[in-house]
């Protein structure tokens, strides 16, 4: 019986402290990893907040074409920085923030490996992102040159330059720290008879990501250092009078870049790969192959960067190299797919609302998806490079894709972290709200880019009036009806509109785990004397033969 | 020291040690924003004192790091580590040296891009004609090169044959030293480990100071810098990060020595040393990789 294990609230031992800090410190000291996991959670949505504001300055100013709220530098900075605090602040953290609440409790151990440096990687980032939002203030205001911080147009950037290459250098850091744990945890503090292939697919997910946040982040650093001593101290790595190359800038960026996508998606399959047999109400159809296809993306991610740029000017053989090696991906990306339609055939399934957003995630990721095969073909992206076509092909993959996904976790795993269940009714206007305008925002945006609308310029042609104005409608409805999420999640968190801590273990029944047996809210600590996961909990059955 | 053969190698408590709540990780996030703070804003010449954010911040990650590491030396001498802890570090030291080498692979890569991709195009060779014919003809492709504006004006370069075969044979060596000092330990030989020591410390302070000799003999006499065009800038950046790395790998060993004669480490469990060990053989090999690509081919 699983349950005589988990209780340890009655017996004493004081290796360590058992109880949180009061007050602030608490929040500032802290070596929990359920403390953490709320703290990045918070951290994330308030940068999905600060980021959200920008873009709907970005669509206020789209909403018809020529020039009326903002002047095109503001407008700039506004891109900019929307997509360097969404990636980094937002989606990133978030992720982060899931696998500190649950890569622990889905194998069953007290806390990430390392506490300490858990609580470090956190703390960097409120901190960096103060400084790099802070630069909106300065003279010259914030970087305007794009996220992807392309030399030689970015180190025109003002006062704010240096600050944006060390918000990037800590960022990283903080990355660094969290993958290192997280992949260190995976490896060595499994419960026993817990094998690799016994793991939840969420936890290997986050496995291969932390791999790829290892390998990619340094490149990032050492890519702005030297834009940064291009700058400032006469080296000439990316200009040509002395022999370098600015498109030797894309090139590293974009090794670091296109894993850095990867990063932002394999855990969303890992949450969807979770949440899809706990509502169909059977084991994830293809484990194994789920596994091998997360692997296969990340080897592959690798080696297609310079399909971001296919106009640059590059040999014919790269270009060739580059557009069958990510054509390739939408075969492993396909699997999933598949295998997610699979396991919902002929399911018992309910739709509860993170069942509604993992379901809607297939659905609109895969149209991202297209997008992207479409874009890989050579030829075709020569017409389609810097149009709102590739705005609507990341944007479907990232917010339909990777935040939907981060939504579906939080409904899915709040009234185990609160103890309090969050309005079913609200959380399906939420649903059906987010979805309808979030298609309104970016499905109109495929058609003014094949037309040829720019990206990243503050105005355009009349005949896309059209388009954008559906577009701008949709990002200020989407955006508003995120305020019914939030107050819905803090509901459970604060106890408001008086709900209760009244949820049994297993809030949904046909979910399967270490979390599901601990019990709702979960302990401050967990799983402080490992034992092995109870069949009955396994996620995965492998064929025959065991 | 055989009573520290006797004393048992990891804790007896089943449970994975998870420290107390600590200040030190967000001081050290103090410190580091004080310091690139600083920095920033020196580089852009703004009116803010830059002085006091750089130094005192480096004054206090100085003492962070240094409580924090004395915080891990008085729980790993206090019996709180179990194997599985060890197992943590270990693994965690690895990812760590892994995330490094790819921090090197990124200027590794743009000295490989120069080389073979930007230089030929740039002197018309391949599918990039046009640039040579239009924009800088009469460019030739030769390594070193300044690029065809020639930045920084014309330069010599530091022959591998010289100091820097000496620095290799000293990292060499000191591989080697560091590696007699482990075994020492093992064999619970400690004074021997630390002589071993001193004398891997002592060539690392060795190559450091030729590593200085050389630097301000290519500025002072060879008119190489930074500024020498993509030969100056891979130069120094691939090198100078490399020096930082043995600068910090220098400490680290000073510091591990310094536990030794404090009497830290048992002969069978001793990870803070092996894993500065490990980190000094990346270094090491680091190096090999530099002096073959940037001062030899
Ligand atoms: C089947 C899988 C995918 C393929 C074949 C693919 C292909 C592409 C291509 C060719 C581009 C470059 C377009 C251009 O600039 O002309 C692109 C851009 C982009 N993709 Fe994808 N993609 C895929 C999945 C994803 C995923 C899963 C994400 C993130 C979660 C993503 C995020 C992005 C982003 C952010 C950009 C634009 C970056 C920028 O220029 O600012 N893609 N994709
Ligand atoms: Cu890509």
């Amino acid at each position: 019986m699983a349950h005589a294990h988990h209780d340890h609230a009655d017996h004493g031992h004081d290796d360590h402290a058992h109880g949180p800090d009061k007050g602030i410190m608490r929040w500032i000291k802290t070596t929990n990893h359920k403390d953490l996991g709320t703290l990045y959670l918070f951290f994330s949505f308030t940068m999905f907040f600060i980021g959200g504001l920008m873009s709907l300055v970005i669509r206020a100013e789209l909403f018809h074409p020529g020039l009326q709220f903002v002047d095109p530098e503001l407008f700039n900075q506004m891109t900019t920085m929307h997509a360097l605090v969404m990636i980094f602040g937002g989606v990133m953290p978030g992720f982060v923030g899931l696998a500190n609440w649950m890569v622990p409790m889905m194998i069953g151990c007290s806390d990430l490996a390392l506490p300490r440096v858990n609580n470090w990687g956190f703390w960097l980032l409120p901190f960096a992102f103060t400084m790099l939002i802070s630069t909106l203030f300065l003279p010259g205001g914030a970087p305007a040159g794009g996220w992807t911080m392309y030399p030689p147009l970015v180190l025109q950037t003002g006062d704010a330059f240096p600050l944006l290459i060390f918000a990037v250098h800590l960022m990283g850091i903080s990355s660094i720290t969290g993958a290192i744990n997280v992949v260190v945890t995976i490896l060595n503090m499994r419960a026993p008879g817990m094998s690799l292939l016994k793991m939840p697919l969420f936890v290997w997910t986050w496995l291969i990501t932390a791999y790829l946040l290892i390998a990619v982040m340094p490149v990032l650093a050492g890519a702005v250092t030297m834009l940064l001593t291009d700058k400032y101290f006469h080296t000439s790595f990316f200009s040509a009078a002395g022999g370098g190359d600015p498109v030797m800038f894309q090139h590293i960026f974009w090794f670091f870049g296109h894993p850095e996508v990867y990063i932002m998606i394999l855990p969303a399959f890992g949450i969807v790969s979770t949440i899809i047999p706990t509502f169909a109400r059977k084991t994830l159809f293809g484990y194994d192959s789920m596994v091998y296809a997360t692997a296969s993306i990340a080897f592959l991610s690798f080696i297609v960067w310079a399909h971001h740029m296919f106009t640059v000017g590059m040999p014919l053989a790269a270009e060739l190299f580059f557009m069958f090696a990510t054509m390739l991906i939408a075969v492993p990306t396909g699997v999933k797919v598949c295998n997610w339609m699979a396991t919902m055939w002929r399911g018992s399934m309910t739709f509860e609302t993170p069942m509604l957003f993992a379901i809607a995630f297939v659905f609109l990721f895969t149209i991202g998806g297209f997008s992207g095969v479409m874009l890989a073909l050579t030829p075709v992206d020569f017409q389609y490079q810097d149009t709102y076509f590739v705005v609507a092909h990341f944007h479907y993959v990232l917010v339909p894709g990777a935040v939907f996904s981060i939504i579906a976790a939080v409904y899915y795993w709040i009234p185990k972290w609160t103890g309090r269940m969050y309005s079913e009714s609200a959380g399906k206007w939420h649903f059906w709200l987010s979805a309808i305008f979030i298609n309104l925002t970016f499905f109109p945006q495929h058609f003014a880019g094949l037309a040829g609308m720019q990206r990243r310029v503050p105005d355009y042609a009349v005949q896309f009036t059209d388009m954008n104005v559906l577009s701008t409608v949709g990002a200020f409805g989407f955006f508003l009806a995120q305020f019914i999420f939030i107050f819905n999640m803090l509901g459970s968190c604060y106890g408001w509109f008086g709900r209760q801590r009244n949820l049994p273990d297993r809030v949904w029944e046909g979910a399967k785990g270490f979390e599901w047996i601990v019990p709702s809210p979960a302990p401050y600590h967990t799983f402080e004397d490992q034992y092995p996961l109870p069949d009955a909990e396994l996620s995965v059955h492998h064929d025959a033969k065991h | 020291m055989a009573n520290h053969a006797a004393a048992p190698a990891h804790s007896d408590n089943p449970r994975y040690f998870v420290p107390a709540p600590s200040a030190w990780p967000f001081m050290l996030t103090i410190a580091l924003v004080a310091i690139v703070y600083g920095f920033g804003a020196f580089l852009e010449e703004r009116a803010i004192p830059t002085q006091p954010l750089i130094i005192g911040g480096f004054v206090l990650a100085i003492s962070v790091i240094y409580l924090w590491f004395r915080g891990i030396a008085r729980e790993s001498e206090g019996g709180m580590y179990s194997a599985q802890v060890d197992r943590t570090y270990r693994w965690g030291m690895s990812w760590f040296i892994f995330s490094e080498v790819m921090f090197f692979a990124a200027f590794f890569g743009a000295l490989f891009y120069a080389r073979e991709l930007s230089l030929p195009w740039l002197a018309g060779i391949g599918a990039k004609e046009s640039t040579n014919v239009f924009l800088w003809p009469g460019f030739e492709n030769v390594w070193p090169s300044n690029g065809p504006a020639a930045l920084g004006g014309s330069f010599k370069t530091i022959p591998a044959f010289d100091v820097p075969l000496v620095n290799t044979i000293i990292l060499l060596t000191s591989g080697v030293t560091i590696t007699m000092a482990h075994h020492a330990l093992k064999e619970g030989k400690r004074t021997a480990c630390i002589l071993w020591m001193w004398a891997t410390v002592a060539l690392g302070a060795g190559f450091l100071f030729f590593q200085a000799e050389e630097y301000i003999h290519a500025y002072t006499e060879l008119n190489l810098t930074l500024g020498s065009g993509i030969y100056g800038s891979t130069f120094f950046m691939l090198t100078g990060f490399h020096g930082m790395h043995v600068t910090l790998g220098t400490i680290m060993l000073a510091v591990i020595t310094m536990r030794l004669m404090k009497g830290h480490f048992k002969p069978d469990s001793h990870f803070g040393f092996e894993g500065v060990a490990w980190y000094w053989h990346f270094v090491d090999v680091v190096w090999l990789g530099l002096f073959i690509v940037v001062y030899w081919l």
